[in-house]
């Protein structure tokens, strides 16, 4: 089982500018664990102290916003985008 | 290499503080916190006198030291200083004792505020050298991405959500841009178009190049300023779709107040949306800090963002300077849109109904006192949401070309009768 993050520019230095990554977690949560284990210091960025996606930061998995789904406990199965997009955009 | 051009010394996080080369990017690296241009006020304060300012001509660009280009601007140099009209009617419908319209439903070239953000990111594009400009836009962004490049020369992908008024839509074609409908709403449209932009070297006007973009907001602030002789108005209700716009007119007052251009006597900012799209509105009247993303289901279809970008921080403002926020229905929002047009003569688009009714809403609440002044940001032009009011004002009295139908017609019209 494997599903795809797409790692936006800012972060791109810490995975050497790969631009993917394939993750075996069942859950954005787990997956962020994940990504650390791969790429160290990412998690950081991505998540606060308090445990929360940090609030500059939106992540969708298929193209919805995980807060209109089940936050980090959000399930991933194979195949499924996961996209982590910097919150400051449009308007 | 310095840092600094022009006026500009560097772009800044928000968050953390950290500078970064005045290049095409608009997050930091490490928070993921907006980066915003930092100026160099002494310099500007030298060069931007009340004296220097009486000499220039009537464009938001008189205020350039204040906007994010090196050198002078190249693209929209006629755009901005638009209309500010003391509207008693309308006060007398609001239910306060002064009431002014800043009408950017007549900006030039496209009869929205746009035009503002557009000039200065695309002016700054090409001195970063872009020959492709792109947006994600609720319809006013995309018509003036689309006008202001063909005028300069630079080719536009402009992308909308495929739901947009039809008079919206017809707007980016004319101009010959490649426009790029999105069947999602407008939150999907901005998701793609950052992924987008992180692929292709486009100048994204609210992507890569938000930190100059969004700096063309402050101009109104400058205008409305120097229109009131230099005074800051008391309320400046503003409407808000991603919350850039009110956020900005609180910093360009805040500026004037630095730079000794105008006493400080404390303005306050209020943010309006629609009922049907309300994050940031909700979020204010429940005393949260931050907003909860919604899925947007409104006729104000320029405001509809269920994300906004700079929810936190218009809620911030809003806070700091003693502001409110309310929405309205979209009935409310066609009787506000009437309202306008009856008593000042004045035809705004539905985000101008939200503007006018969240007015009236916030004074009848006395969020706004009945005995103070207040300036309505008027931000879009009514002639490109006509679906919005289409069946909701009436229809002509037709008749054949004989004066016997006509005495007939007065006879049963009491709009004509009472005359
Ligand atoms: C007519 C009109 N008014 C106001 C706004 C709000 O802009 P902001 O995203 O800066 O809040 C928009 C945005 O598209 C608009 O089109
Ligand atoms: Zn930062």
């Amino acid at each position: 089982m494997a599903a795809t993050i797409r790692i936006p520019t800012p972060l791109r230095k810490l995975t050497n500018e790969q631009e993917t990554a394939e993750v075996e977690s069942a859950t954005v949560g787990a997956a962020i664990d994940e990504l650390e284990g791969k790429f160290p210091g990412i998690k950081e960025r991505l998540v606060g102290e308090d445990g929360e996606v940090r609030r500059f930061v939106n992540v969708y998995v298929n193209e919805e916003d995980i807060r209109f789904l089940k936050n980090q406990d959000t399930p991933l199965k194979d195949g499924d985008d996961v996209s982590i997009i910097p919150a400051i955009a449009g308007g | 290499m310095s840092k600094s051009a022009g006026f500009m010394r560097a772009l800044k996080c928000r968050e953390c503080g950290r500078e970064y080369p005045l290049e095409a990017t608009h997050v930091c690296e490490f928070d993921f916190g907006p980066l915003e241009v930092v100026y160099d006020y002494d310099k500007i304060k030298k060069s931007m006198t009340k004296a220097a300012l009486a000499k220039r001509p009537e464009t938001m660009w008189r205020f350039r030291e204040l906007l994010p280009v090196a050198e002078e601007p190249t693209v929209g140099t006629r755009v901005g200083y638009t209309p500010l009209v003391k509207a008693d009617r309308l006060a007398k419908w609001l239910g306060v004792r002064e009431a002014w319209v800043k009408n950017d439903a007549v900006n030039y070239p496209t009869l929205s505020f746009k035009d503002r953000v557009v000039s200065v990111a695309l002016s700054r594009a090409k001195e970063l050298g872009f020959k492709t400009v792109a947006c994600a836009s609720t319809g006013n962004l995309a018509n003036s991405v689309a006008a202001n490049a063909a005028s300069a020369g630079l080719d536009a992908i402009v992308f909308i959500p495929a739901d947009l008024e039809e008079g919206k839509i017809l707007n980016s074609l004319i101009y010959g841009a490649r426009v790029v409908s999105i069947r999602g709403h407008y939150d999907e449209v901005n998701r793609l178009c950052a992924e987008i932009a992180g692929k292709y070297g486009w100048a994204f006007v609210n992507v890569n190049m938000r930190p100059y973009y969004a700096e063309g907001s402050k101009s109104m602030a400058y205008e409305v300023t120097e229109q009131l002789d230099w005074k800051l108005p008391q309320h400046t209700v503003v409407p808000m779709a991603s919350g850039s716009l009110l956020t900005k007119i609180h910093k360009g007052y805040q500026e004037l107040i630095q730079l000794g251009l105008a006493k400080d006597t404390k303005p306050t900012v209020h943010g309006a949306q629609a009922t049907g799209c309300s994050p940031i509105s909700v979020a204010y009247k429940q005393g949260m800090d931050f907003f909860k993303p919604v899925k947007p289901d409104t006729i104000a279809k320029s405001l509809a963002i269920g994300t906004p970008a700079d929810g936190f921080y218009a809620l911030k403002v809003m806070k700091e300077t003693g502001g409110a926020s309310d929405d309205v229905t979209d009935q409310e929002i066609r009787e506000a849109m009437s309202a306008l047009a009856e008593c000042e003569g004045i035809f705004t688009e539905t985000a101008g109904g939200v503007t006018v009714g969240v007015a009236k809403k916030l004074v009848a609440s006395g969020k706004i006192p009945a005995e103070d002044s207040v300036v309505i940001c008027i931000t879009g032009n009514g002639l490109k949401t006509l679906d919005a009011v289409q069946g909701h004002v009436g229809k002509p009295a037709e008749i054949k070309p004989s004066l016997r139908e006509f005495e007939q017609l007065i006879e049963s019209d009491n709009k004509i009768k009472s005359k």
